[in-house]
């Protein structure tokens, strides 16, 4: 599902690209809604795709909820890049980037 | 004009509704006016301000002009909007004041107290004034008074309400001026009472919503009062307001069903959760649907009723609002969220009625939005629709599923009653669709009828959407229908169909590594290949399978035990053989090479470690691992010598190969590393730099094309290679994990091998991995037995035991006992045996093996060392004394007097030559027990001295002086000097004057021995003495082999001094010291000391009487210009050969310095006369005194003033040349013959008192 949402998330951007480049949202909104699930990208400016799946059940999830888990969410990415001893492109193995989205899923569940 | 007589219940389609205006008053009149007016109002926008801060608007007024009448009055409490008279106006003609006294004035006020009653303020008084008509009356009132008077009775404080239309049915300026003024009047009002009334209503519908909490609320009614804006908005034409009417209603009642699952529930709310009967679809043909919106009136509608009559308003308005696309998306949305809705409150849902409920809709969407827009719109927008198209076979699917039509066997009798369940859910069609053939009712009930139908539906939905996701670029979205289609197919049996929707799925995920899709495709591909037969492909995706983590511990057994099944089953097919590639079963972590270097000789054994990670969940019996190796002969045979392995190969080893290949590569994961370098570029000229850059070396490995990258993972790639070369190990168990394997292999025949392939078989299966890479290969060499003989030292020295190493490099030769080294003895340089000589023997790989005594054995001709038994391949190491005897003949010293001017002369010559060790060469001939020739070894050792001699005379007496110089490095201790006369003559005796027996000389020092030489008969016979002192290394104390001294031979002639010459200088005359300046008298006294001898018997004596007289030439040079010579410098005498005959000689020197000056040196030469009759002594003296100043300058040129051998050997080589000329030569006495007994004389001479500086001339 995520995967198909990439879909979305390609065509968005590809959307986007053309518009402003430098003062572009980050955030792509609902990208994919099922019946059970929903699917919100996030895209950083050097096209780092993150996607979220969360329950459609779940009400507590606004738009904005969802921005502020993203921006979270990019600030610890950048913080696992930014570690000299990580080699991009490799599984991300920080504790801190764990421990954040761990924080998130409880704070939302 | 109709739709008065019947108000309620208005039939409300939209489009016809206008906001209505009540007319009073003159109905004729207004009749005759009514057609201009609809027509005109319309006409020319008006700008709407709105309250709360709205925007203002520009809207198009029309109005529905009804008659009056007192029920049209809103009661109290009456929300309808919709009927509500926004305007009263009254209408009438009247010109006559008494008329209008008489009738039209009550008719007025009964209408104002009518309205009154129901406090409506927006009416209007219009007076239509006539110039036909009042021109027909003559008593008429001025034409104002009517108008004033009705503004003065009615319009008491608005005169604006009353307004005058003149002659409305004519074609004048005046007319349509007052039209102009009366339209503008009547809009600006009808606006006017909107904004009034429409506030005052929202302001109720506020209100009404503040209630909400109140218990008795109810959602129903307040839809329908927002609804009834919502219309008006319509009619308005306002759809964007309308819209969010709606909207409003819609958010109002999701938050509702939100908090209601958070638990704050409102009665009213309970409501809508009664279980769902009816599962119909949306309806969005109608503009209103009015059998649901009834059922909200009477609050008997259910969620689905509800949300569908929402939907299909807004839906409405949106196209109304040319937004066709926000339909689709909503419409999905909406979809979605009524399916979380029911979920969130619990209504009981019988199964498959939402499925219906939302394909139906989907279907309705969809044919709503084709049936507003044209083809290329479709097209162009297929991104908004499609969802609805996936959702609708998504939906599909899942009843078809439900209702037992995608079985194999169909539908069973549990799934025919839900069917009739479900289709009862449907109801009856609706007429507005009953006559078209694809209305999604039809097509749902045609679906749900039979499994066919269901196919083909279901088949062409999925086409569609595939077609759909593709054309708009959805590719990974359109393999996940695909995989749907493909699980579908899987159900009807057909997996033929299937497999390529998976392949087609699964190359996406490959490609862009995502493993989680990977598995699960896979294992749906692995079930498909199964049925299909597909053995090879199925083996293979089941090792992928069974290798892969993502799946369960039972799964990937499973999918092992499948395999492992299958190779013990074709155990008795041999032919066949199932090639499966290697890096999903296992993966190859390291190789060892043992011996490390990778290097083997022929024969030698090497192993081979490889480490193989299995990712088999169980441990796996393999029959055998083999290693297919590549063999290629080098040409470069010198790459198989030992040396060169060893020294080139400095790894440990082990090849580790790249951590993880992934089963999926990830397109980034399988590109290489990119290997990037510096690049400088200067120009040529002055080396400045043009370019700088940066060179990606594997270009070539990254921009390849993908495709060709992906190719090898197709099981076509893999081959089976067959070589004749193969490593074997048999019978290999291999467990989850790492595993070590050993091959170990004979080398045979020298060259590279490299290692190509590993295979693991079981049975008939064949794991392969086709490369190793990095490239791991192993090297065979064959080597010829060889000797090297090399000095320890850096030269070896002559006279003292020096080592020498000996290296054996066995090769493929086999050193046996008894295998000995034959060396064929030097005399002069024997083989120094030691009691006890130890060889170190080493493998090749340099390593040291063991140590084994060598047995030297020497006899006269060969000195023969017995070897240890060494294994070929080995390296035997010993060292070996030997001494190079110093007394060698040919080399030991110069023996002529001629060798030693000559070797003096050369040490003069070439003073910087001093370190040249005279060398000398010996041949050993060595026997090897490996090859019938002989090996000849030279070895060159350097005398670590040199000696010379010098003959020095005082007088008559007459000393040897040997000066040994010492050319090496070391130091040495010199004894036993010693030098005998070996001429055997008794006359002649050595007395040595050295009074330390042993001397100790320096690296590069010398050390003089002199001797006095006395003989007992004039004239002494020549001197031949051999000098000989002993010696050895300073550092070693004691030697075990006794040392030859070392010997000097040397000749020594004609020492006998003949002359003595005395120079003196005397001071001028009545001067007692002499001065600078000042010309002195050179007084050189050439005395005779013997009698005629052998040695004057030459060209130069002439006999007269009984007289001998010799010439000689005198020479007096300065070379220091101490002093110029005045007058002639040199002279011929005529010496009489008798003892104590003096020839004087008077000379005029000048001094040219003040201080203790030496004398002038006087040489002495033997004048040889031409055989000439002719030459006179004159004519000879000149050219004497030519010859003699060329000479001097030639003397002068080699700095050297003392020497007058030199001199002498050098004059005589010039004379010699001048052979054949008629003039007289000069031959140097030898050094014996004169003596200088003022040599060493120095004479003081003072400054001169005039200070005029002086110039001499000296000719």
């Amino acid at each position: 599902m995520v995967h198909t949402s990439l879909d979305v998330v390609d065509e968005k951007i590809s959307a986007m690209g053309k518009a402003l480049v430098d003062q572009r949202e980050l955030y792509l909104g609902l990208l994919y809604p099922t019946e059970d699930y929903k699917v919100y990208g996030y895209v950083t400016n050097s096209k780092v795709k993150f996607v979220m799946v969360v329950d459609s059940s779940n009400p507590a999830l606004r738009d904005n909820e969802i921005r502020s888990m993203f921006r979270k969410l990019h600030n610890s990415y950048t913080d696992v890049m930014c570690n000299p001893f990580y080699n991009p492109g490799d599984r991300i193995q920080s504790r801190a980037f764990d421990s954040m989205v761990t924080s998130m899923m409880i704070q939302v569940c | 004009m109709d739709a008065p007589e019947e108000p309620l219940p208005p039939v409300i389609y939209t489009m016809e509704n206008k906001p209505i205006v009540t007319c009073a008053g003159d109905q004729n009149l207004f009749t005759s006016i009514y057609p201009t007016l609809s027509q005109q109002l319309p006409r020319e926008p008006m700008e709407w301000r709105r309250s709360y801060g709205r925007a203002p608007k520009m809207i198009h007024l029309e109005s529905n002009f009804v008659q009056f009448k007192e029920e049209l009055l809103p009661k109290e409490g009456n929300k309808a909007l919709l009927t509500f008279p926004f305007l009263h106006i009254y209408w009438t003609e009247c010109c006559d004041t008494e008329v209008y006294k008489a009738t039209v004035k009550d008719d007025l006020t009964k209408w104002q107290n009518v309205l009154k009653a129901h406090s409506s303020v927006d009416w209007l008084i219009v007076v239509v004034e006539n110039d036909a008509k009042k021109k027909n009356k003559t008593n008429i009132l001025p034409r104002t008074s009517i108008v004033d008077k009705i503004r003065n009775d009615f319009c008491n404080k608005q005169s604006d309400r009353c307004v005058v239309l003149t002659d409305p049915l004519k074609d004048s300026s005046r007319t349509q001026e007052s039209w102009n003024t009366f339209l503008t009047k009547l809009r600006t009002l009808l606006l006017m009472s909107f904004t009034k009334n429409l506030g005052k209503f929202e302001d109720d519908m506020r209100t009404l919503r503040e209630k909400r909490t109140e218990p008795g609320w109810s959602f129903c009614e307040y839809f329908m009062v927002q609804e009834e804006l919502a219309f008006v908005f319509e009619m308005l034409q306002q759809f964007e307001d309308a819209l969010v009417q709606y909207d409003e209603l819609d958010a109002l009642f999701s938050q509702y069903v939100v908090n209601f699952g958070a638990g704050d529930g409102a009665n009213w709310l309970t409501f809508f959760c009664q279980p769902v009967k009816s599962w119909n679809g949306l309806i969005l043909r109608k503009p209103i649907d009015m059998e649901k919106r009834e059922l909200i009136q009477r609050q008997e509608a259910t969620l689905l009723d509800l949300r569908s009559y929402l939907f299909a308003r807004q839906c409405t308005l949106l196209l109304f609002l040319q937004r066709p696309w926000e339909v689709a998306q909503r419409a999905l949305e909406l979809l979605h969220s009524c399916v979380q809705e029911l979920k969130l409150l619990e209504v009981s849902v019988p199964p498959g009625a939402l499925d219906c409920w939302v394909f139906l809709s989907c279907l309705e969407v969809l044919q709503r939005i084709e049936g507003c827009c044209d083809r290329a719109q479709m097209d162009s927008n297929i991104a908004h629709t499609v969802g609805l198209w996936s959702y609708a076979t998504e939906k599909l699917k899942a009843l078809g599923y439900l209702c037992g039509l995608v079985s194999e066997k169909g539908p069973d009798s549990e799934d025919l009653n839900r069917t009739v369940d479900l289709l009862a859910g449907l109801g009856a069609e609706r007429p507005e669709t009953a006559n078209t053939a694809q209305s999604p009712y039809k097509k749902l009930k045609e679906a749900l009828s039979s499994v066919e139908a269901f196919e083909k539906h279901y088949l062409d939905l999925s086409h569609a959407t595939i077609e759909m996701y593709t054309s708009i670029g959805r590719i990974r979205s359109a393999k996940f229908v695909g995989k749907d289609l493909a699980e579908f197919y899987m159900r009807k049996k057909s997996p033929q169909k299937a497999e390529s929707y998976l392949q087609g799925a699964l190359k996406n995920y490959l490609a862009e590594g995502w493993a989680l899709p990977i598995t699960h495709t896979q294992k749906q591909l692995a079930e498909c290949q199964k049925h299909l037969g597909q053995i090879e492909n199925y083996l293979q995706t089941s090792s992928l399978l069974a290798g892969d983590h993502h799946l369960t511990e039972e799964e990937r057994t499973y999918f092992c035990q499948e395999i492992l099944n299958f190779a013990s089953q074709h155990t008795d097919s041999p032919g066949h053989k199932v090639v499966l590639p290697m890096h999903s079963f296992a993966h190859l972590r390291d190789l060892r090479f043992t011996p490390a270097n990778a290097v083997v000789h022929v024969g030698g054994i090497l192993s081979v470690e490889i480490t193989v990670c299995s990712q088999m969940p169980i441990p796996v019996r393999v029959e055998q691992i083999t290693i297919s190796v590549h063999f290629s002969v080098e040409k470069n045979s010198y790459r198989k010598t030992a040396e060169w392995l060893t020294k080139h190969k400095t790894s440990n080893g082990i090849i580790s190969f790249p951590a993880e290949t992934l089963p999926f590569p990830a397109s980034q994961n399988s590109l290489p590393a990119l290997e990037l370098y510096e690049m400088f570029e200067r120009s040529p000229s002055d080396n400045s730099l043009n370019t700088t850059g940066i060179i990606c070396k594997n270009v070539h490995m990254l921009l390849r094309r993908q495709e060709s990258g992906a190719a090898l993972d197709s099981p076509s790639g893999v081959a089976l290679e067959d070589g004749p070369h193969v490593l074997q190990c048999g019978d290999v168990t291999l467990a989850p994990g790492a595993n070590t394997v050993t091959f170990r292999t004979q080398a045979k025949e020298p060259g590279t091998y490299t290692l190509r392939q590993l295979c693991a078989s079981a049975g008939p299966v064949c794991f392969v991995l086709p490369h190793l890479y990095p490239l791991a290969q192993y090297d065979v060499y064959s080597q010829e037995p060889q000797l090297h003989v090399e000095p320890l030292a850096d030269s070896l020295l002559a006279g003292i035991p020096q080592k020498v190493k000996f290296t054996v490099t066995t090769g493929h030769y086999t050193v046996k006992n008894g295998d000995s080294l034959q060396l064929s003895n030097v005399e002069a340089m024997p083989v120094l045996c030691h009691a006890e000589n130890r060889a170190v023997i080493y493998s090749n790989a340099r390593e040291k093996a063991s140590e084994a005594s060598l047995r030297v054995q020497s006899s006269d001709k060969v000195t023969s060392i017995s070897l240890p038994a060494v294994p070929a391949y080995h390296v035997i190491e010993f060292e070996l004394e030997v001494l190079s005897l110093p007394s060698a003949p040919a080399t030991a010293g110069e023996s002529s007097a001629l060798g030693v001017t000559e070797a003096q002369r050369k040490h003069k010559d070439t003073p910087k030559a001093g370190h040249c060790m005279a060398t000398t060469d010996h041949k050993v001939s060595i026997e090897c027990p490996w090859s019938i020739y002989s090996t000849v070894i030279a070895l060159t050792f350097s005398m670590p001295f040199r000696t010379t001699h010098a003959l020095l005379s005082s007088g008559t007496r007459k000393y040897i002086q040997v000066c040994v110089q010492n050319l090496s490095d070391l130091d040495f201790r010199l004894s036993d000097s010693a030098l005998a006369d070996v001429g055997g003559s008794a006359d002649l005796q050595l007395r040595p004057l050295n009074l330390e027996s042993q001397q100790h000389i320096c690296s590069r020092q010398s050390v003089f021995f002199v001797w006095e030489l006395t003989w007992t008969r004039e004239p002494p016979p020549p001197l031949h003495a051999r000098f000989s002192v002993g010696f050895r290394p300073a550092s070693q104390e004691r030697l075990t082999v006794s040392l030859k001294p070392y010997t000097y031979e040397f000749q020594v002639e004609n020492f006998f001094t003949l002359y003595n010459v005395r120079a003196e200088i005397l001071p001028p005359a009545g001067m007692e010291l002499c001065r600078t300046g000042a010309l002195c008298a050179l007084e050189v006294a050439i005395t005779r000391l013997s009698d005629l001898l052998e040695v004057d018997r030459d060209e130069a004596l002439t006999e007269s009487d009984e007289h001998f007289s010799t010439k000689l030439m005198y020479e007096v040079v300065d070379n220091s210009s101490n002093w110029a010579v005045c007058g002639k410098s040199s002279g011929v005498i005529s010496m009489p050969v008798v003892p104590q005959a003096t020839h004087r000689v008077h000379m005029e020197v000048m001094p040219l310095f003040a201080g203790y000056l030496p004398l002038p040196d006087i040489r002495l030469f033997k004048y040889l006369p031409h055989h000439s009759a002719h030459s006179s002594q004159l004519d000879a003296d000149s050219w004497i005194e030519n010859d003699s100043l060329s000479v001097d300058k030639h003397v002068d040129d080699q700095l050297d003033s003392s020497s007058i051998k030199s001199r002498g050997s050098v004059h005589s080589a010039a004379s010699s040349e001048h052979k054949g000329l008629p003039m007289p030569r000069l031959q140097a006495l030898p050094p014996g013959q004169v003596f200088n007994s003022s040599a060493g004389m120095q004479i003081l001479v003072i400054p001169s008192k005039d200070d005029h500086v002086l110039e001499v001339s000296v000719t």
